[in-house]
């Protein structure tokens, strides 16, 4: 197998807080293929935002990546690169979509003006260069009379219409990998499923990678091929997206997918994942989910599971791999035993 | 037949657009646009739509926090509208509120027991050890221990404020809640957890809910009866079963192909829209959703004629003239540039075929 464009070992993201040490990215190892299209999924502060920021190295103190982290993109290591060098990779070969296109753009400049600065830094050459090559990106994202809009600025455009010209910005220099972090959950319906289009259309026309940061399990389900789930500060779940949806290992997955209201499903109740995230500064003993897992038993509360590999490109980080028949024996979780 | 808890009718909100020096009037938004429907004791409409399309607004009206410009929002058989300040706070009792965001609702400098014991001393309907107990059980109730009466919301989770938010509103023993997307800022765990005690707590007290939100998987899920809404009108309203399985208004059907369906074996066909929701200060002529509409049998009798929201099944309300069968008949299509006559369009849509 060829050597994939990112591969992440053991990526450490602390912050050193007053209220202690928050693991928020605690030891994620994956990868990502040329080309391809992975989904990194998680509820708020399973540490999926934190990893994104990590890859482009816009970790601000008190956070830190810590030694031993490996981000290996291109055949260089980021976490060793200095300043000067991150910059020449972030916005030219790695770039970033944001979850809000309004707080993403510089509402004193023109669209057309930002998305020329980026080819002017990475790429110099003559204003009038970098104008026309904004121009036909601006064109590529599906913005109509693009030389007009170009001289618009941003709160002139609708939310739609403001995603496209982030997502213009990100492309404008060809990157090899796009991270989109919930690049459609500021949108409405109707204009998600455009943007998902885009983005998508976009990939196939120019070959980019994509790693698609989201909470939203039918997104995942209708872009990526391959999942990767997290929860407090780890991968739990790794699998091609088709099984991840049809044969779930991890029971914080299953719990998820059940959480689910779905269109077009009867209408039964739902079923729920009692209790909340821990929080990054005490992640629990053992498996970080067993006292809200219907499943764990004195094992899940002493041992930490590794990443079991239980199929071609599925891994879970749950003892059940280990022990499948604990799966008959579902039951209350420790944390509604507790509580009152 | 029962009669409906609360009935709105014609309700209108034109928002000014002001200009110059001196704000002179110079147009308006028309956030919503004559909206028109009930809601039955112990029953859950749910209003869905895009942002701006007016669902919010109507809410707030009928809370009689935006005053409305025209119409009657009649609770219980009185007008709302023509209720005077304090009349309208004694009537809050049975009308109550859950706001989105559990974040800025609940105020930062109030214990939680301070919080929900407010409106039953503004009611006058506890005090002393009493209203303690009965804080106490309002907690138990929506599943946190009693213990927390005296932390601050800043202590709490997203999901656990959405409680306390919602043993506010119970305080006052309500019959009907508006409850403004209650859930969209939850995580699907979370948003799980508290749908499911909406929904106990309606089963055990015959409320009522208005339960606006753009997350059309979750009021399929809860509401009893759908309304939805685009550019302040109300295009659609069936019940929950109908409109998700038979949308007939093109602007429902796009919304719903729109869903992202958590199965990559699905097979689906979606119905892409183009462009974005016109501005409501100057709204399309005829259909509001003619210019974005697919519909085949879309002509210029759309732009033309503003379509009623009229029965095409039992039940089912729908604002079409080109989805059979219609009052607005053929020839008067025909007089007004019509060139195509009404047809029965279904694009298939998925997980539903």
């Amino acid at each position: 197998m060829a050597e994939p464009l990112l591969r992440v070992h053991e990526l450490r993201t602390y912050f050193y807080t007053e209220g202690g040490i928050a693991r928020a990215v605690d030891g994620v190892s994956f990868e990502i293929g040329a080309g391809e299209t992975v989904g990194l999924v998680g509820e708020s502060g399973s540490g999926k935002s934190v990893t994104a920021l990590s890859l482009l190295r816009l970790i601000r103190p008190p956070g830190r990546i810590e030694s031993g982290s490996e981000i290996l993109f291109d055949g260089q290591n980021l976490v060793a690169l200095d300043e000067r060098a991150i910059r020449a990779v972030r916005g030219a070969r790695i770039s970033m979509v944001f979850q809000e296109p309004m707080t993403a753009l510089n509402p004193v400049f023109t669209v057309g003006d930002q998305i020329a600065e980026v080819v002017r830094v990475h790429k110099g050459g003559s204003r009038r260069e970098a104008w026309d090559r904004a121009i036909k990106m601006l064109e590529t994202v599906g913005i109509p009379s693009p030389a007009q809009r170009a001289d618009e600025y941003p709160h002139q455009l609708s939310g739609g219409m403001r995603q496209r010209v982030v997502i213009a910005m990100a492309l404008v220099m060809n990157p090899a990998l796009v991270i989109a972090d919930e690049p459609t959950t500021a949108l409405d319906v109707t204009i998600q499923a455009q943007i998902l289009e885009l983005l998508a259309a976009l990939q196939r026309q120019f070959g980019t990678s994509v790693l698609l940061i989201t909470h939203d399990l039918g997104v995942v389900a209708e872009t990526v091929s391959r999942v990767l789930v997290m929860y407090g500060g780890e991968i739990v779940e790794e699998a091609p997206v088709r099984e991840l949806f049809s044969s779930a290992h991890h029971p914080y997955t299953e719990g998820l997918l059940n959480a689910m209201p779905r269109v077009g499903q009867e209408r039964e109740r739902l079923e729920t994942i009692p209790g909340t995230v821990p929080p990054p500064t005490a992640w629990p003993n053992g498996c970080r989910f067993h006292d809200r897992c219907p499943y764990a038993w004195d094992r899940c509360a002493a041992e930490h599971p590794p990443l079991y590999q239980i199929g071609a490109g599925h891994a879970s980080r749950c003892h059940l791999a280990d022990e499948p028949e604990r799966r008959a024996e579902k039951h209350e979780p420790l944390v509604t035993r507790t509580s009152a | 037949m029962t009669t409906p808890l609360l009935s709105v009718r014609d309700l209108r909100k034109y928002f000014p657009i002001k200009k110059g020096v001196f704000g002179r009037a110079a147009g308006a938004v028309r956030a919503v646009d004559g909206v028109s429907f009930d809601v039955m004791p112990g029953e859950t409409l749910g209003l869905v739509g895009e942002s701006g399309c007016g669902k919010s607004t109507t809410g707030r009206m009928i809370l009689r926090l935006i005053e409305p410009t025209a119409g009657s929002i009649e609770f219980d058989g009185i007008n709302l509208v023509s209720l005077d300040g304090g009349a309208m706070r004694a009537l809050r009792r049975k009308i109550q509120v859950i706001f989105q965001d559990p974040f800025s609702s609940l105020n930062p400098r109030m214990t939680v027991g301070a919080i929900i014991r407010e409106g039953l001393t503004i009611h006058k309907l506890a005090e002393g050890a009493a209203a303690d107990g009965r804080v106490r059980q309002l907690l138990d109730e929506v599943g946190m221990r009693a213990e927390y009466m005296s932390r601050y919301p800043h202590e709490f989770s997203g999901g656990q404020r959405q409680r306390i938010g919602i043993a506010r509103a119970l305080a006052v023993e309500p019959s009907f809640i508006v409850c403004d997307e209650p859930v969209s800022a939850l995580d699907v765990s979370v948003q799980a957890q508290v749908i499911n005690l909406m929904q106990d707590l309606q089963r055990d007290r015959g409320l009522a809910y208005l339960f606006i939100a753009h997350d059309l998987s979750v009021v399929e899920h809860i509401a009893d009866r759908v309304a939805v809404m685009y550019l302040g009108k109300i295009v659609e309203l069936a019940t929950a079963n109908d409109l998700y399985r038979e949308p007939l208004m093109p602007y429902t059907q796009a919304l719903l192909s729109a869903v992202p369906v958590p199965d990559p074996a699905a097979r689906k066909t979606r119905v892409v829209l183009h462009g974005d929701v016109p501005s409501p200060a100057n709204p399309p002529s005829g259909c509001v959703f003619h210019p974005r509409c697919q519909h085949p049998a879309k002509d210029a009798a759309c732009a033309a004629i503003v379509p009623p929201l009229e029965e095409k099944a039992p039940g089912h309300l729908v604002a079409c003239i080109k989805q059979p069968p219609t009052r607005v008949e053929w020839s008067v299509q025909q007089a007004a540039g019509g060139n195509k006559p009404p047809e029965r369009y279904l694009p298939v849509l998925a997980g539903h075929a």
